[in-house]
């Protein structure tokens, strides 16, 4: 007897139509609809699409939570023994679905969930932590490598045999660190690691660096003596008392401090929250850190428009990427909506 | 505005200045009050010269 696999789809590799069909409503058909006639043959009869679950993807948007649990709800009358969602490719709204149905089914129903995105689809950064996600091309000229690939990894799920190195070659890494155990203690694998760099050859990483994303250069400000320019600083600076207790270290928050009537950072006024650098210097005088002292000279001056009248703060001390982004993410923002021009970013 | 300049470059920072040192990046306590401020003027300026310079790629503003 073969496993039973249902296969979510959206409302375009349905064969339905494409983006003016996008907010159809959940429809389920018995056996293979698209894409599932190249994945059927890939389980090996070892498994076996028995459903097919469309949704348009407007609709799914519109109606996570409620789409969520109607796949749910055909796992468990069903009897499904897995969920194979997509692949969607770089589709954001379709891959997002894909993520969802898959996560809300791995958590509600504790059976084997797959999809396949191309690492630039939203749906990865939102899911990958939750669900085993196969790397895809960004368009479904990739089908014929991506289907072999989820059928592989939702097999060995279901066989609850181990998955081989080409299944974890193309599956996405969760981010999620597991203890090992190695017959060589750690200086042994670097030393050995350094010796294979020195001589050329090929070395795996046990700890790859993160990757940080790049922006365009934005273009210069034209007229600075009218341009509002705002102080951001990962140095730690804040009001005496650090009120929004930012962490002297892995900082989870930021703090938005008014200081529209501070001329100059007075010692015993500001200190540094940062616990990475020697605090001694910032907190004798906090203009080392954040210049409000000059800039409030240069404001007076002309020769700016005017010092935005927030600044904003935060410690970069061990503080995980994830979280930076997201605090510069939001900080932006708010400069933005300021209508700010320019932003002076100091850091330790 | 940083001390590391290899950091700014590698977190993908596109105007960067660097500065004088980690615990004080705008300032130094061996100089007078009005030498120290006259510093930090100096690289404060450098600041908004660099905003107000156009650049394709991640330049560091040494001059």
């Amino acid at each position: 007897m073969s496993y039973r696999v249902l296969h979510y789809i959206n409302q375009f590799f349905a064969g339905i139509g494409g983006e003016e069909k996008a907010d159809i409503s959940p429809e389920i058909r018995d056996g293979l609809v698209g894409p599932g006639q190249a994945l059927n043959p890939a389980l090996n009869g070892e498994a076996e699409i028995i459903k097919t679950f469309i949704c348009g993807d407007n609709y799914f948007a519109n109606n996570i939570d409620a789409v969520c649990a109607q796949v749910v709800a055909l796992v468990k009358e069903a009897k499904i023994d897995a969920l194979i969602a997509g692949p969607a490719f770089n589709a954001g709204r379709y891959g997002t679905a894909c993520g969802a149905v898959c996560a809300a089914v791995a958590k509600e129903c504790n059976i084997p969930v797959i999809t396949a995105l191309y690492p630039e689809n939203p749906g990865v950064d939102l899911y990958r932590k939750l669900i085993p996600i196969v790397e895809s091309s960004d368009s479904a000229r990739g089908m014929g490598k991506a289907v072999p690939a989820m059928a592989s990894v939702i097999l060995k799920f279901l066989k609850k045999e181990e998955l081989c190195k080409s299944d974890h070659s193309c599956l996405m890494e969760k981010g999620i660190r597991i203890n090992m155990f190695y017959d060589e203690n750690g200086a042994e694998r670097a030393v050995a690691m350094l010796v294979k760099k020195l001589k050329g050859e090929e070395f795996t990483t046990e700890y790859k660096m993160p990757v940080f994303d790049r922006v365009e250069p934005r273009p210069a400000v034209k007229d600075m003596s009218k341009a509002t320019i705002a102080i951001v600083t990962s140095g730690g600076i804040v009001p005496k008392g650090n009120p929004d207790h930012i962490a002297a270290s892995s900082a989870q928050n930021y703090g938005e401090y008014d200081f529209a009537n501070v001329k100059d950072l007075l010692q015993n006024e500001y200190i540094t929250a940062h616990g990475g650098y020697d605090q001694t210097y910032a907190n004798e005088d906090p203009d080392r850190v954040l210049p409000v002292d000059v800039l409030r000279d240069i404001e007076k001056e002309g020769k700016i428009g005017k010092l935005h009248n927030k600044f904003y703060t935060t410690v970069g001390n061990g503080t995980a990427v994830a979280n930076a982004l997201a605090f510069g993410k939001e900080i932006g923002q708010k400069l933005r909506d300021a209508n700010v021009q320019a932003v002076i970013l100091t850091s330790t | 505005m940083a001390t590391i300049v290899p950091i700014s470059v590698s977190v993908g920072a596109n105007r960067i200045i660097p500065t004088v040192s980690i615990p004080y990046p705008l300032g130094n306590p061996k100089l007078n009050p009005v030498e120290e401020k006259n510093l930090r003027r100096q690289l404060v300026e450098k600041a908004l010269k660099a905003l107000q310079t156009d650049v394709t790629e991640q330049t560091v503003f040494t001059e």
